[in-house]
């Protein structure tokens, strides 16, 4: 790991965002994991979605499970809420969080480790039941602190850094998600940030269960011939259905793109997705469709990339349960206790 | 774009823009860090070779370098080279055994006409060589104007003696209160070789009504400045007005203030910032308290039946022409008169060679300069050559110092009987700076301290002495402060294509965005589509070949740190930081030769 800090001076030309922030402003400590680790990527497209949406830092609350995807929040918006849980319970404590407080914007942090083996049931649930939130998987497919032994997710026959081939079958996450009714679902690679970072923004500005999963190589374990996570075999099997590019406020950003081939997307939110179809016949809004789609092109051994389903007029949990919309925190106590008189009125409803 | 060849020796010395804008090319990052490693006669060294006169330059020295530093960029203000030389001169041990023996005689003498700091230096390289150099002097001391015209609250003598002693010490013979009154008889000497460096010795008049009258009181700059320092003047009037905008008058107003002059003023005709003197000579000057008047021409002198009283000037304003050339034009305001007692005029320096005779070989042009070659800095004459304010009119002691080695490796190449106007490339020494996975030789944590101030005398004693010197230097604590600011330019970023996977970690952890991986494009499109704004074009950008995604790296080297974060964040050693220490070929040097060490 690095030992010095990351030097404060920046680049004096930098941008910054409506709120007078550089994305520099959206960083948190420097990272510890290996140098070259695709999980830093991740960060780094987290940190610029959240630059390039002008979120307010402390609107954000960030948590993790364990594991070395679960130690990135330490390495972004170092100025937002972050809880680093118990292995595998991230979707529980974000689950409890969104619940006292839905007006924070909740970004789950989770590895393949966490997600589909110890925290798989955690993981089904949250999005089975619409938390509103933006749940991204740093997917590498391998025990990376534990020395690569296959997580999961590794492919079927893909095979270890010391020859060992993997005779399970694989968890995809983002097949369960589609099935289990999340009404946001990507899938990316961490050396991709032209497709990823307008895919985070995109899930931010959600509303519902939003899930990216996001192939991250593992340069110390698992980034060699025979893996089905390295940069190469990821680059060289891609099969992006689409790029898009989010629009938030009034001013639309052009984009250039031929026409036709542009599907505008309306979030709940008013914010605007332009999908550039890559593939003609990929339509996102087709959940029955995104499932085939991706079980016959894993059959060929392809990785299907982008946005592969979205429903923009989804609900999330707290319309489900009809909850209160003041924060939990900042409920007074006559409203938490409004007296007997209302008890009575209550009781005699029930009566 | 095409790949950058980072083979030419020009390219990464581009990038360590003191060095680059040093006339000299001083390696400054590398005496930087032996400063904060304490090793201050090792940076002494450094600078002895390349610039000759360490402890004269860190005193006085313009600065070229100090705009140019890439801190400039990053931050307000740049590291104070300029300062930081003196440190190494001031805290240095004695390092006479460190210097070029006199080695025995080759038969060849070389004769120098002044001994200021262009035949010093050539002196200097030429006399560990085995030339039997002798320098004349019309003063019976060398150092030249360093020594006539500089005053001694900037510039000790102790430091003059010193430095100059360093180089007659090599056997040098110093003909003192020895004027050359004639080129023709020198040459009838038989010499191998002539150097000329008699500087710009004459200051320029100021025709206007009352000069000849009033003449007792109106003094040209440079001269009354050396009447001074060899003890001739030791008083002025209390009311002076200094005439003029750059270093001399600076040197000209100091000095009257330390001479009696109470209402010390100067008047300058173009605006304030547009003055030739460097902002903190001005500085130092409006610290003594002496205002800096400006938009005001001189127009006559009043007197009283010979006895000065005061200057009329005329007031006038700044107007841009049609290709941004700045005219003066009067502003129609009533002219001001401004009473004094004495007036210093320092409105510029002239060469004047009245004993050069016209059949000597040596060709003058329009401007009666010399015809001089700009490399080679040989005259129409091939045994005469000329450096320094001789050569090319005014300009500061570190471009005299610059001139006087390429001359000097002139007439070692043509004693040599080598073809003079083959210049040698500079030496370069590449060495890998890793230790270990995330451990550099050199300090990469970047400090964030702002410039530290030297500090001065304090005035009221100051101006009671005119040979107490007014900057009292970095002490040890200050100078590391102001060392640790420097960014190490010289220790490079360099990539290795065929290593890089396009992880993008660099990308990630670079504090400037100075990496971008994209499709190659013409430079000017390559400059719109970088990771942050391209600000300044005469920046270099460091282009890799392909990648295998077909894309090539392209890092903007305008306001890299050189903190190393891209070389740690590799995964595979596609990034290393390399030390460049890139040293002038001087005369007598081996050939260049090329060392690299594998990371």
């Amino acid at each position: 790991m690095t030992y010095i800090a990351k030097p404060k001076f920046h680049h004096p030309g930098l941008k910054k965002n409506e709120l007078g922030y550089t994305h520099r402003d959206y960083e948190g400590k420097i990272s510890t994991l290996c140098a070259g680790c695709g999980h830093d990527s991740i960060t780094a497209s987290i940190i610029e979605a959240c630059y390039e949406l002008s979120i307010e830092p402390h609107r954000v609350a960030k948590i993790s499970g364990i594991g070395c995807s679960s130690k990135t929040p330490d390495y972004f918006l170092g100025n937002s809420h972050g809880f680093n849980s118990v292995h595998g319970r991230m979707p529980s404590v974000l689950t409890g969080a969104n619940l006292a407080n839905r007006d924070l914007i909740y970004l789950g942090v989770s590895g393949d480790g966490d997600s589909a083996s110890i925290g798989f049931g955690q993981f089904a649930h949250s999005i089975r039941r619409g938390v509103n939130m933006t749940y991204i998987v740093e997917n590498n497919g391998v025990y990376g602190l534990t020395k690569g032994q296959f997580s999961a997710t590794a492919d079927r026959g893909s095979k270890s850094k010391k020859g060992v081939t993997n005779t399970d079958n694989a968890i995809d996450l983002v097949a369960i998600a589609l099935q289990l009714g999340a009404t946001f679902v990507a899938r990316s690679f961490s050396g991709d940030k032209t497709q990823l970072v307008p895919l985070i923004a995109a899930a931010i500005r959600h509303k519902g269960a939003s899930f990216i999963d996001v192939i991250s190589p593992c340069i110390a374990f698992n980034n060699h011939a025979g893996s089905t996570k390295s940069f190469d075999y990821v680059r060289e099997h891609n099969d992006a259905v689409n790029r898009l590019d989010v629009l938030v406020g009034r001013d639309p950003i052009a984009v250039d793109y031929a026409p036709g081939t542009v599907q505008m997307v309306e979030q709940h939110d008013g914010s605007k997705i332009a999908l550039r179809k890559i593939d003609a016949d990929y339509d996102p809004h087709d959940r029955l469709g995104a499932q085939t789609f991706l079980a016959r092109h894993a059959a060929k051994g392809q990785i299907v990339t982008g946005l592969l389903y979205v429903d923009p007029d989804a609900e999330d949990l707290h319309e489900h349960l009809n909850t209160v919309e003041t924060p939990l925190n900042t409920l007074e106590a006559d409203t938490l206790c409004p007296g007997s008189a209302a008890l009575d009125k209550f009781n005699a409803s029930l009566r | 774009m095409k790949p950058t060849d980072i083979a030419a020796p020009d390219y990464f010395h581009k990038v360590v823009d003191c060095q680059w804008a040093c006339p000299a090319h001083t390696p400054v990052p590398e005496y930087i860090r032996l400063i904060a490693q304490g090793r201050y006669s090792d940076a002494y060294m450094v600078n002895w070779k390349s610039n000759v006169f360490p402890g004269i330059l860190g005193r006085t020295c313009d600065r070229p370098c100090e705009p140019a530093c890439r801190r400039g960029r990053v931050e307000e203000t740049p590291v104070a080279i300029c300062r930081l030389k003196r440190v190494a001169a001031d805290f240095k041990d004695d390092i006479t055994q460190r210097l070029p023996r006199p080695s025995a005689k080759n038969g060849k003498r070389v004769a120098f006409v002044g001994g200021g700091p262009a035949s010093l230096t050539v002196a200097r390289d030429l006399a560990p060589l085995g030339y039997h150099c002798t320098v004349f002097d019309g003063d019976p001391r060398a150092g030249g104007m360093m020594r006539s015209q500089i005053p001694k609250f900037r510039l000790p003598d102790s430091v003059i003696d010193e430095e100059t002693g360093y180089i007659l010490g090599l056997g040098v013979e110093f003909k003192g209160g020895h004027r050359i009154e004639s080129m023709k008889a020198l040459l009838a000497e038989k010499y191998d070789a002539i150097f000329v460096g008699t500087g710009a010795p004459r200051g320029r008049e100021l025709d206007i009504p009352g000069r000849k009258e009033a003449a007792a009181s109106i003094h040209i700059g440079i001269d009354w400045l050396s009447s001074v320092s060899f003890g001739h003047t030791d008083k002025i009037g209390k009311r002076v007005i200094v005439l003029g905008g750059g270093n001399t008058a600076m040197d000209c107003c100091r000095t009257a203030r330390r001479l009696g002059g109470e209402d010390v003023k100067v008047i300058v005709r173009s605006g304030f910032e547009e003055m030739k003197a460097s902002p903190w000579e001005k500085e130092d000057a409006i610290h003594e308290d002496i205002p800096i008047l400006n938009f005001l021409v001189p127009v006559a002198f009043i007197h009283d039946n010979g006895k000065l009283t005061g200057i009329t000037f005329q007031k006038v304003k700044a107007e841009y022409g049609a290709k941004g050339r700045r005219n003066l034009v009067p502003s129609g305001e009533p002219d001001q008169t401004l009473a004094c007692d004495d007036v210093l005029v320092a409105v510029g320096q002239e060469n004047a060679f009245p004993w050069i005779e016209q059949d000597c070989g040596i060709e003058f042009d329009k401007w009666h300069m010399p015809k001089v070659d700009s490399k080679t800095f040989v005259s129409t004459n091939p045994k005469v050559f000329f450096g320094g304010d001789a050569a090319f009119g005014p300009k500061n002691i570190i471009w005299a110092v610059a001139q006087g080695h390429d001359a000097a490796l002139s007439i070692h190449k043509m004693l040599s009987g080598e073809d003079i106007t083959e210049r040698p490339l500079p030496e370069v020494h590449i060495s890998s700076q890793k230790m270990g996975i995330h451990e550099w030789s050199y300090d990469n944590d970047i400090s964030n301290d702002k410039r530290f101030k030297v500090p001065h005398r304090d005035k009221v004693i100051a101006l009671k002495d005119i040979r107490t010197e007014v900057e009292l230097g970095y002490d040890v604590k200050l100078a590391l402060g102001e060392a640790e600011r420097c960014l190490n330019c010289d220790v490079q970023t360099v990539f290795s294509t065929s290593l890089c996977i396009e992880c993008d970690a660099c990308v990630d952890i670079c504090p400037m965005d100075c990496i971008t991986f994209t499709q190659n494009g013409e430079e000017a499109d390559l400059r719109q589509r970088l990771k942050a704004p391209s600000l300044h074009p005469d920046q270099d950008l460091y282009v890799s070949s392909d990648l295998k995604t077909g894309r090539v790296m392209v890092k903007d080297e305008d306001v890299c740190l050189h903190c190393g974060l891209c070389a740690e964040r590799c995964p595979t050693g596609a990034w290393d930081m390399q030390k460049y220490l890139i040293e002038m070929t001087h005369a007598g040097s081996s050939c260049p030769t090329k060392s690299r060490s594998a990371a």
